[in-house]
């Protein structure tokens, strides 16, 4: 549904069908709603075959990256005696989105059984779920959930009385962003700082304390029970024709349309549906962007928008990525330099400092853009903002850095009109002084 | 919606004469957590979540005391203390708020909700605490409920869709 507002008729429901339904919450709830059987069917089937339904299911990763789930499984090493992991990332902080905190809020069970499966898929007797500490409500969910899940027999050292140990630990983030890239939310759960790791070696060959470790999104590892229960074929037909994007996605659309909230759509549908699906945009305003993939991804213009199609290919060929789903919409009200600045400040505050690129670049992109915002800009200014770009994508640890210079990339590439105006004094600092 | 009752809950604001956290109950509660982790150290997290819902914030004692509860330097924790945003190193208000003010709240009027805040908690400024102790005040990045602008976080509370209007009304439930 598009929680918190009744489903929209366009909307396909599959993880968000039991959004604001209380009883789901609990264990019992989540067993009269057909849950936990995805889990019993999977711990009568081996790894192998889990993995194929997987990979036949066309899954992938819901948390920005879009990589094949089943093969990310597949890579596992298998039999060698070593203690193996799973991750699940609940760390949601990427600024438009919000569809893992309603789908831990609404469905635990669902979670938990989706983490089930793939520890047991991947060889590990422990799931280590990480939940960024902001996230109060969705941690007593959590700690609810997974305390009933024991009680019941689904976790523990016989899941179902299948044999396997699935033990479940429920871990706190801190407050930071970068806990969200892989890397650094096992450096986080190993108690250090979150300072990104460099690869290789990957997680699948030395992850968490150094073991194979298998981190997916919470999303990802949600739908894992339906494709287990109604089959991959059913889960890759849900797609309106491109093969490589199938089924359902949670999109969190936020910003200036009429109803914000979390809408389930089938992969492929037209970004301008969705926008209609929210109500469409406000009174007497029209739309002038959209960042859909999370605040890391290039802005689109409107031009890009209307034929934009969205799944994983669809909005690269419009110009940005899918990311985590995390939809900003903007209407002509806004003032693009602004947030543009505003996101350079949030990447600046989360870097973690340990690229040169990074540490410097997001904190002088920030001041860049504030001195722009603030009349004083100079003409040489946006060439600056553009190598300082170039020199912040590709060239860190991790992609924090890339992310910081994507919004400003695009937006002086498409919006190169209102910098303009600030740079030739033809608009009001919206800033009394640069910082 | 207004979430209770989490993890750590209530932030405690005495700043009495430093005394162990990890006695007693609370240091059960470690060791119980020792058994999920194959090493002391990732229990540092967790560790100072004790800290900060013991005391309200984490004072160089308590980076010593933790440090020897877990086999690490005294460096080595603050290093981790100072890495992460909502551990305090300072003692904060009886009732901690952070605001949302990345881009989604921030189209939505954020700056406005944070104007309200400071006025009615008489903070004046962000991150300082009102004079009668009641609040410390900051902005927050993403609060991850940026269809629900602009997110509040008033201790443990998670509270969704604020407006300056609604911001005295709501701070009457923080004493």
């Amino acid at each position: 549904m598009g929680y918190p507002h009744p489903s929209h008729p366009k909307e396909t429901v599959v993880l968000s069908k039991y959004f604001g339904d209380v009883a789901a919450r609990t264990f019992d709830g989540w067993v009269k709603r057909g849950g936990y059987e995805g889990l019993k069917k999977a711990l009568a089937m081996t790894p192998e075959a889990i993995i194929e339904e997987m990979k036949a299911s066309g899954l992938r990763g819901r948390g920005g990256a879009g990589f094949p789930t089943g093969l990310k499984w597949s890579f596992m090493p298998k039999g060698d005696g070593k203690p193996h992991y799973l991750i699940c990332n609940a760390d949601e902080s990427e600024p438009g989105t919000f569809k893992d905190r309603e789908i831990m809020r609404w469905t635990p069970h669902g979670l938990i059984e989706g983490c089930a499966i793939a520890a047991y898929a991947i060889g590990a007797e422990r799931c280590y779920i990480y939940i960024r500490g902001e996230f109060t409500e969705p941690w007593s969910v959590m700690t609810r959930a997974v305390e009933e899940a024991y009680a019941n027999g689904a976790l523990g050292a016989n899941s179902f009385g299948s044999g396997k140990r699935i033990d479940m630990v429920l871990h706190r983030g801190a407050g930071a962003y970068i806990c969200g890239e892989e890397t650094a939310m096992m450096n986080s759960l190993e108690g250090k700082r979150g300072n990104p790791r460099i690869k290789p070696p990957f997680p699948a060959q030395a992850g968490l304390f150094g073991m194979p470790t298998t981190i997916n999104n919470v999303e990802t590892l949600s739908v894992a029970p339906y494709i287990l229960m109604k089959g991959a074929a059913w889960y890759k037909a849900l797609c309106l024709g491109n093969p490589k994007s199938t089924g359902t996605k949670l999109i969190s659309v936020c910003g200036h349309v009429q109803r914000p909230g979390n809408y389930e759509i089938t992969m492929g549908t037209k970004m301008t549906d969705l926008i209609d699906m929210c109500g469409g945009m406000r009174p007497g305003r029209t739309l002038k962007a959209v960042i859909p993939g999370g605040s890391s991804v290039p802005i689109m213009n409107v031009q890009e928008v209307n034929g934009c199609i969205m799944d994983y290919e669809g909005i690269v060929a419009a110009g940005s990525m899918l990311g985590s789903g995390g939809m900003i919409v903007m209407d002509d009200s806004t003032d693009l330099v602004y947030q543009i600045m505003r996101l350079a400040k949030f990447y600046a505050h989360e870097s973690c400092a340990q690229c040169t690129q990074c540490r410097e670049g997001t904190a002088w992109t920030t001041r860049i853009l504030e001195r722009i915002l603030a009349g004083k800009g100079k003409p040489e200014d946006l060439e600056l903002l553009m190598d300082l770009a170039d020199n912040m994508t590709g060239k860190t640890i991790c992609v924090l850095s890339d992310s910081c210079a994507a919004p400003v990339v695009s937006g002086i590439q498409k919006f190169r009109g209102e910098f303009d105006a600030y740079l030739n004094k033809l608009r009001v600092p919206a800033m009394a002084e640069a910082r | 919606m207004t979430d209770k009752a989490a993890p750590g809950s209530m932030i405690h604001h005495e700043t009495a004469p430093h005394e162990p956290v990890f006695v007693g109950p609370v240091l059960a509660k470690l060791e119980q957590l020792f058994d999920k982790y194959p090493t002391k150290q990732a229990c540092l997290l967790p560790a100072l979540w004790m800290v900060q819902e013991a005391r309200g914030w984490i004072s160089e004692q308590s980076i010593a005391e933790t440090g020897q509860v877990l086999g690490l330097t005294p460096a080595f924790v603050k290093g981790v203390v100072t890495f992460y945003t909502m551990y305090h190193t300072h003692p904060v208000g009886r009732h901690f708020i952070q605001v949302c003010t990345t881009s989604p709240c921030n189209i939505c009027g954020a700056e406005d909700v944070v104007q309200s805040v400071l006025k009615e908690t008489g903070c004046g400024e962000l991150g300082t605490t009102s004079p009668d102790g009641r609040f410390t005040v900051i902005e927050v990045e993403c609060l991850g409920a940026c269809g629900f602008p602009t997110p509040l976080l008033i201790n443990d509370d998670f509270i969704e869709n604020v407006t300056p209007e609604r911001v005295p009304g709501l701070l009457q439930g923080y004493k």
